[in-house]
């Protein structure tokens, strides 16, 4: 583990740059021991996919004293509890037509049938390892080696909200209406973010999430 | 104190309601937001009597037209603006009284980019995950995370009392469109050539026309990496300068993402931050490198010069 500056308003915390669960776990656990613990001048604490934002008021903070605050609580979370979210978030989604308008193309570069895309997308239990980009966007992995496709090169303007695409070997939601490079394959109707709801994301990092086929026309 | 409003008339270029940002839900994509020049923001509200924390709007260029349809104080700070109330010329930087039906009009902006104008009692737009901060991509915040639109009411509350009148020294203002900020190193200096970030204290950058709120994009001599390909996505904070393979550096500002996967050459000081956020497509950067307890140190005299006028002598 290695602390870095960041400004003079922030730490970022590095594990092993590598994307993979165990890792992951490790930067989750510690961002959420973080948070409860508060330290005075800690603004806010967010993880990525093997590191932590650390983001603090630099005149209200003994930097001294959070960088051990950390270290200590990094040793704590050394084994952290992967099994805890066991229970997959399960997202209906319509695949193809109108929502999924680059199903056919990932289906040619997979060398399958789009009905085979489906299958092999929606048979795999993800695994949330960092949310960013808009409210409540999270980045999913690994998607079947076979239907992993690269982002388009030229971003849409306009994807609309609900839209499950593949960037890679990632797989994610669109929250709401964007500009955006994942190539999509199908829509769902679930609402992943409302801050009106008493937890405004339907997924938080560390969350477990299947999508389930929904026959029928794009919602 | 009864309900009022703000009556937009015209609504400027880009006229947003801004606090001091959503802070505390990055973890799941929620950007902060808040003001470009959090100085200046500040400023407004210690002004007009309220907590740093009140919200105020942000204005961008050109300037709205308003109707005050309240009693209340209102100041303006930040970028200098031609400003008249009911045709006569208001000051910039200091409290002042309107009665309800007055007709506030943004005037030519003398020097700057955004100003602030802050109320008696704050914006009262509603809070979203505990701010008014207005994030425009997310939709989030303001009046239905928007730019203010030409017959929006913004609700503020009418003072029974008026407020002490007080007036202060804002922000230097960059002159001549050209401006030095301070940069500390890291986190990803070690991605350039390792006197890249020597190479560019002193070199123009020119703020792009693809520029906005989320952040500026820099045109300038290209900063060479010494590694390809990118970091897998880490958290990222205001004032970060990432720099994409084509070596053209992004200067991250209120409403950046949450995360990105660009390197870091370094990161623009906290005390500098307000400046940038008075720039304008096609204004000059100088980076100028420094240490963190320089950092430090230029953020203690900024936040003095604002304790000043927190409890600052009325002026009549």
């Amino acid at each position: 583990m290695r602390i870095r500056e960041c400004g003079d308003s922030m730490l970022l915390v590095e594990f092993e740059s590598v994307i993979d669960p165990l890792v992951n776990a490790r930067a989750i656990a510690l961002a959420s021991r973080l948070r409860e613990q508060a330290a005075h001048g800690v603004r806010d604490v967010a993880p990525g996919y093997s590191t932590v934002g650390v983001h603090f008021d630099p005149l209200q903070t003994d930097l001294g004293a959070l960088v051990i605050a950390i270290q200590e609580a990094a040793d704590s979370v050394d084994q952290p509890d992967t099994a805890a979210a066991s229970v997959p978030i399960e997202i209906p989604v319509t695949y193809g037509g109108d929502g999924g308008p680059d199903l056919e193309a990932v289906a040619v570069g997979a060398g399958c049938s789009p009905a085979e895309v489906i299958e092999r997308h929606a048979a795999r239990i993800y695994r949330v390892y960092m949310l960013g980009f808009v409210p409540g966007f999270a980045y999913m992995g690994k998607v079947d080696a076979s239907i992993a496709t690269p982002r388009h090169r030229v971003p849409r303007e306009r994807v609309p909200a609900g839209s499950v695409g593949i960037a890679g070997g990632q797989t994610g939601v669109y929250p709401v209406v964007s500009p955006g490079g994942w190539q999509l394959i199908g829509r769902t109707s679930t609402a992943m973010f409302d801050a009106n709801r008493a937890r405004p994301s339907l997924l938080a990092p560390g969350d477990l999430v299947r999508f389930v086929p929904v026959p029928g026309h794009t919602p | 104190m009864t309900l009022g409003a703000l009556e937009i008339v015209k609504p400027g270029l880009l006229t947003t309601v801004q606090d001091r940002g959503r802070f505390g839900n990055q973890a799941v994509g929620v950007p902060v937001a808040g003001p470009m020049d959090a100085f200046s923001h500040r400023l407004a509200n210690h002004l007009v009597g309220n907590d740093a924390d009140a919200a105020t709007l942000e204005v961008t260029l050109i300037g709205p037209e308003l109707v005050i349809d309240a009693d209340t104080t209102i100041a303006i700070t930040g970028a200098s603006f031609e400003v008249v109330c009911d045709g006569h010329p208001v000051p910039m930087g200091a409290s002042f009284s309107v009665q309800r039906g007055q007709r506030l009009k943004f005037g030519r902006v003398v020097q700057g980019a955004r100003a602030y104008i802050g109320i008696a009692g704050g914006v009262l737009t509603p809070p979203v995950l505990g701010s008014r901060a207005t994030h425009l991509v997310s939709r989030m915040g303001g009046i239905e995370g928007r730019a203010l639109l030409a017959g929006d009411r913004v609700p503020v509350r009418s003072q029974e009392a008026p407020r002490p009148l007080r007036k202060a020294v804002g922000l230097t203002l960059p002159t001549g469109g050209r401006v030095r900020l301070r940069v500390v190193a890291g986190p990803q200096d070690h991605w350039f050539h390792a006197d890249a970030l020597k190479a560019v204290s002193g070199v123009s950058f020119r703020v792009s026309p693809r520029s906005n709120r989320m952040g500026y994009r820099l045109e300038g001599p290209p900063l060479v990496r010494v590694r390809d390909g990118e970091l897998i996505s880490e958290p990222v904070g205001m004032g970060a300068i990432q720099v994409p393979g084509a070596g053209e550096p992004i200067l991250l500002m209120a409403d950046r993402q949450t995360a990105g996967g660009y390197p870091k050459i370094g990161h623009v000081i906290s005390a500098d931050l307000p400046l940038a956020g008075q720039l304008a497509p096609g204004d000059f950067i100088e980076f100028i490198l420094c240490t963190r307890q320089d950092a430090v140190t230029a953020l203690i005299a900024r936040e003095r010069q604002l304790l000043r006028y927190a409890d600052l002598k009325d002026v009549s």
